[in-house]
C-alpha cells in the first residue's frame, strides 16, 4: 500500500519537467506577443503612411553616384548596396591588417627596456584609446582634406606614377576584367603555396635549406608577369586633367580618414592586448631564448610573440569585430561603405525598415564569418595538449 | 684590486635605460626627435596658435547644451546631492570592509593625502581649468558645495554603516540609496524635458542611463543563455549573438528613421528616448556576455553547497552564485560603462542630439566663429573632455581589480 503511494506519479502541476516546458512556453509566447505586437505596429504605420514593406525597393533605380565607382545611377540599389558593402569590406580588411602590425608594435614597445620608447607607447596607448572614435574620424576626416593633402593645382606627383591631391591619391591600376587580375593572383598563390611544399619536400629528403620565401616568392612573380602578358592586362598610369585626375584608380581622401582613425584607435587597443599576452608568457621562455644566444629579434619573433599571439587571438579577433563594425563611423565623413549607401537609398525614398534590416544582416554575415575565421586561427595555433 | 669607481645614479640610468646597445642608441634619437615634434606642435598649438575664445564664450552649451537658464539651479542641486550620495556610499563601503577586517592598519594621513592627490590630480585639474574659463561665481559654489557634500557624507558613512538597523531596516536604507538618483531625475526632468537637454550633461545622463537599465536584461539573458532548457537559451543567444553582430552606430540611425514605426503612432520616441533604447538594448547583450564570464568563473562547489543547503533554484542562483559572479566582473563591468560612454559621442552624429560632440561642431559656425577653422580647438576641448572621464574611470577600475585581487585567484 505505502509502496503505491511513493511511486504514485507526481501530478502535473509539481512534476519538474512539465513545469520547465511550461515556463519555456511562457516564454517564448511573451517573445512571440512582443514580436506580432511590434510587426502589427509595423505594417500598421506603414499602410498608413503607404510605405512598402518588402523588397522589392531593391530593383529600383539607385538615383546616386558612389564617389570613384562606375556605377550609374540607373543601376539598382541591390547594386549599389554591393558596392557600398564591397568598400566596407575595402576599407576593413586594409584597416586590420595596418591595426595589427601597428598595435603589435606599440604593444612590445610598451615593455621595452628603453624607457623612452617605452614611454611613448604608453602615452600613445592612454591617450588614444580613452577618446571616442568619432573624434578620430572628424578630426582624421579634418585634418587630412584640409592640412596633409595638396590642392589639386599643386598636386604631389612622386615619379609621375602617383598623385597625391585633396582629389585623394591616384595610382597606376589595370584596364581590363577584374576577374582575370583575380584568377591570375590566385594562381600566384597557389604556386607560391606549391613551391614550398616541393621545397620542404626536398629539405627532408636532402637537408638543402628549403628558402621557401625565395623559391616561393620568385615563382610567384614569373606566374604573375607571365599571366599578365599571356592576358594581355594593361594599366595606366594616373595624370592631372584640368580639376581631376585621369587614368589609374584614384582613392578618395575619406578612405584615408577613415581608414587612420580605425588604425590608431583599434591598434590602441591591440596593443594592450599584446602587452598583455606577452606579459603572460612565462619568462623562462625569453630566459631560454637568452641562453641560446638568440638575438633581440629572434627572441621575440620566433621564441615569445608566437606563445603570445596564442594568448592574444581571441580577444584580437573581438577586436577585428569592433574594426568592421566601426568601419559605418565612414558613412559619418562621406565614405561610401555599406552605411552610407543604406542612408542614401533611404533618403532617395527607399523603406528604411527593409534596408536598414538588410545592412544589418549584412553586417550580422560579415561578423559571423570573420569569427568563424579567427575560431579556425585559434584552433590552428591553439597549443595541442596530450 | 680595487673595486669598480661607482658611477653616480643618473649617469647609470641614462645609460641603462636609453642607451644600452645601438639599437637603443638608433630608437632613443628617432623617437626623441618625434616626440619632440609631437610635443612642440601640441605645445604651440595650445598656448600660441589656438584661439580658445570659442571655448570660453561657449562653455555653457558644451557644459549642458540650451538647457533653459532658469533652471540650471536645478542641475547644480543634483550635482551637490549626487556628491554626498556617492561619498555616503564610499563611506558605507569603507567603513564595513574596516569592520570585516579587510582594512588592517590605518595609513597616516599624508599618505592618505597622497594616494588621494596620485588617483584625482587629473580629474581635479580639468575641473579647475573649467572654473577658471566661468565668469560667474556659480560654477564655484556649486563646486564647492559638492566637494563639502562629498567629504561630509564620506565621514558619515562609517557611522550610519554602524547604526543597528534591523533587516527592515537596512533594506529601507538600501532602497532609499538606490532611489536617490531617480529622485534626482524626476526633480531635474519635473523642469526641463530630455528633449531640452545637451552637451557633456547629455553624455554622462546618456551612459549612466543605459547601464543601470541594460543591467537587468543583461543579467537575464546571461542566466537564460546558460540555463538548461533549450528554448530559453535558443532565446538568449539568438538576442546576444545579433546584437553583438550590428554596429551601434548602423542600430542608432536605424532607430532614428525607424524605432517609430515599431510602436503605436501616440507612443513615437523622442531622440533622447531612442538613443537611451539603443544603447540600454546594445549594451544588454555585452553585459549579458560579461555576467556570463563571471558565472563561470564561480566554482561549482557554490552551487553544490547552495544546494545542500537546501536553497531552491532560484535562490541559489540569486544568494549564492549570482552575487560572486558580480563581484568577479566588477573591472569588466566598468571597462564596458567607458565604452558605453565613449560610444554616446555617435548619438550625436546618428541622431542629432545635441551633445558634447555635435556642440563642439556647432560652436564653429556660429556668427562671431564661422569660417576661422576652429574646429580643432573645439574637438581638442571635447577629447579632454572625454578622455578624462574615461582615463580616470579606468584607473580607478585598475586599482578596484588590484584591490579585488581579480585574476590572482
Amino acid at each position: 500500500m505505502s509502496t503505491t503511494r511513493q511511486h504514485a506519479r507526481v501530478p502535473l502541476w509539481r512534476d519538474v519537467r512539465v513545469l520547465q516546458w511550461l515556463f519555456q512556453l511562457g516564454v517564448v509566447a511573451i517573445v512571440v506577443v512582443i514580436a506580432v505586437w511590434v510587426i502589427g505596429n509595423y505594417t500598421e504605420n506603414s499602410s498608413r503612411q503607404n510605405i512598402p514593406t518588402g523588397f522589392g525597393f531593391l530593383d529600383n533605380p539607385a538615383a546616386f553616384e558612389i564617389t570613384n565607382n562606375a556605377m550609374s545611377q540607373n543601376a539598382p540599389v541591390s547594386e549599389a548596396i554591393l558596392q557600398g558593402t564591397l568598400n566596407t569590406l575595402r576599407v576593413s580588411v586594409v584597416g586590420v591588417v595596418l591595426a595589427t602590425v601597428l598595435g603589435t608594435l606599440v604593444g612590445i614597445a610598451r615593455l621595452s627596456h628603453n624607457w623612452l620608447v617605452r614611454t611613448v607607447a604608453g602615452a600613445y596607448v592612454e591617450a588614444i584609446r580613452n577618446v571616442p572614435l568619432p573624434l578620430f574620424v572628424i578630426m582624421g576626416s579634418l585634418a587630412i582634406v584640409l592640412g596633409v593633402f595638396p590642392r589639386i593645382q599643386d598636386a604631389w606627383e612622386p615619379g609621375g606614377v602617383v598623385v597625391v591631391s585633396n582629389r585623394g591619391i591616384a595610382v597606376p591600376w589595370f584596364t581590363g576584367s577584374a576577374l582575370a587580375l583575380v584568377a591570375l593572383l590566385l594562381v600566384a598563390a597557389g604556386t607560391w603555396w606549391l613551391v614550398g611544399r616541393w621545397r620542404r619536400a626536398v629539405f627532408d629528403r636532402t637537408g638543402t635549406p628549403p628558402r621557401t620565401g625565395w623559391w616561393g616568392g620568385i615563382a610567384a612573380v614569373v606566374v604573375v608577369v607571365a599571366g599578365w602578358l599571356v592576358l594581355g592586362l594593361e594599366a595606366t598610369a594616373p595624370d592631372v586633367v584640368g580639376r581631376q585626375t585621369a587614368g589609374g584608380i584614384r582613392i578618395d581622401p575619406s578612405y584615408f580618414a577613415i581608414l587612420f582613425a580605425l588604425v590608431i584607435y583599434t591598434a590602441s587597443h591591440i596593443a594592450e592586448i599584446v602587452r598583455g599576452s606577452i606579459q603572460a608568457v612565462p619568462r623562462g621562455q625569453g630566459e631560454a631564448a637568452d641562453s641560446l644566444a638568440l638575438g633581440g629579434f629572434q627572441r621575440m619573433w620566433y621564441v615569445v610573440l608566437p606563445q603570445a599571439f596564442r594568448i592574444a587571438i581571441p580577444p584580437i579577433g573581438n577586436q577585428y569585430l569592433n574594426l568592421i563594425k566601426n568601419s559605418s563611423l565612414g558613412a559619418a565623413i562621406g565614405y561610401y561603405d555599406l552605411t552610407l549607401v543604406t542612408q542614401t537609398t533611404v533618403g532617395n525614398g527607399s523603406p528604411a525598415v527593409p534596408a536598414f534590416a538588410l545592412a544589418l544582416g549584412i553586417y550580422l554575415a560579415i561578423s559571423l564569418v570573420t569569427s568563424a575565421l579567427v575560431n579556425v586561427g585559434n584552433r590552428r595555433f591553439a597549443l595541442v595538449e596530450r | 684590486m680595487s673595486a669598480p669607481a661607482r658611477r653616480s645614479g643618473a649617469v647609470v640610468w641614462v645609460r641603462r635605460n636609453l642607451f644600452r646597445t645601438p639599437t637603443d642608441v638608433a630608437l632613443t634619437s628617432v623617437t626623441a626627435v618625434v616626440a619632440a615634434y609631437v610635443v612642440y606642435r601640441a605645445l604651440r598649438f595650445l598656448l600660441v596658435t589656438g584661439r580658445w575664445e570659442v571655448i570660453r564664450v561657449n562653455l555653457r552649451l558644451l557644459m549642458y547644451g540650451r538647457f533653459p537658464e532658469p533652471h540650471v539651479l536645478r542641475l547644480a542641486v543634483a550635482v551637490v546631492v549626487l556628491a554626498a550620495w556617492a561619498g555616503l556610499i564610499a563611506g558605507i563601503v569603507h567603513g564595513r570592509r574596516q569592520r570585516t577586517a579587510d582594512v588592517v592598519a590605518r595609513p597616516a594621513l599624508t599618505a592618505r593625502v597622497a594616494d588621494l592627490t596620485a588617483r584625482f590630480w587629473i580629474p581635479t585639474v580639468v575641473v579647475l581649468l573649467l572654473l577658471l574659463l566661468t565668469s560667474t561665481a556659480g560654477p564655484w559654489l556649486t563646486a564647492g558645495a559638492a566637494l563639502v557634500a562629498a567629504v561630509a557624507g564620506r565621514l558619515a558613512g562609517p557611522v550610519v554603516g554602524r547604526l543597528r538597523l534591523g533587516t527592515a531596516g537596512a533594506a529601507a536604507l538600501v532602497t532609499a540609496l538606490g532611489a536617490v538618483p531617480l529622485l534626482l531625475d524626476v526633480y531635474v526632468v519635473d523642469a526641463v524635458g530630455y528633449d531640452e537637454w545637451g552637451g557633456f550633461v547629455l553624455n554622462l545622463f546618456l551612459a549612466l542611463c543605459s547601464i543601470i537599465l541594460c543591467y537587468p536584461l543583461g543579467v537575464l539573458l546571461a542566466l537564460g543563455r546558460r540555463s538548461k532548457l533549450p528554448l530559453i537559451r535558443l532565446v538568449c543567444t539568438v538576442y546576444v549573438e545579433v546584437l553583438r553582430g550590428s554596429p551601434l552606430f548602423v542600430l542608432l540611425l536605424f532607430a532614428n528613421v525607424a524605432l517609430g514605426f515599431f510602436v503605436p503612432q501616440d507612443l513615437a520616441p523622442s531622440a533622447p528616448t531612442r538613443a537611451i533604447v539603443v544603447f540600454t538594448l546594445f549594451t544588454a547583450a555585452y553585459m549579458a556576455e560579461i555576467v556570463r564570464g563571471g558565472l563561470q568563473s564561480v566554482p561549482s562547489g557554490q552551487f553544490e553547497a547552495a544546494k545542500a543547503l537546501g536553497l531552491s533554484p532560484p535562490r541559489q542562483t540569486f544568494l549564492v552564485v549570482l552575487p560572486q559572479a558580480l563581484r568577479n566582473v566588477i573591472p569588466a563591468q566598468i571597462g564596458q560603462l567607458i565604452s558605453l560612454f565613449k560610444d554616446t559621442a555617435l548619438a550625436g552624429i546618428a541622431m542629432g542630439l545635441f551633445e558634447l560632440l555635435n556642440v563642439t561642431r556647432a560652436i564653429t559656425a556660429q556668427g562671431d566663429f564661422r569660417g576661422q577653422g576652429l574646429i580643432g580647438e573645439t574637438l581638442a576641448f571635447g577629447a579632454l573632455l572625454f578622455w578624462t572621464v574615461s582615463y580616470t574611470m579606468s584607473r580607478e577600475s585598475q586599482r578596484l581589480e588590484r584591490r579585488l585581487g581579480v585574476g590572482e585567484r
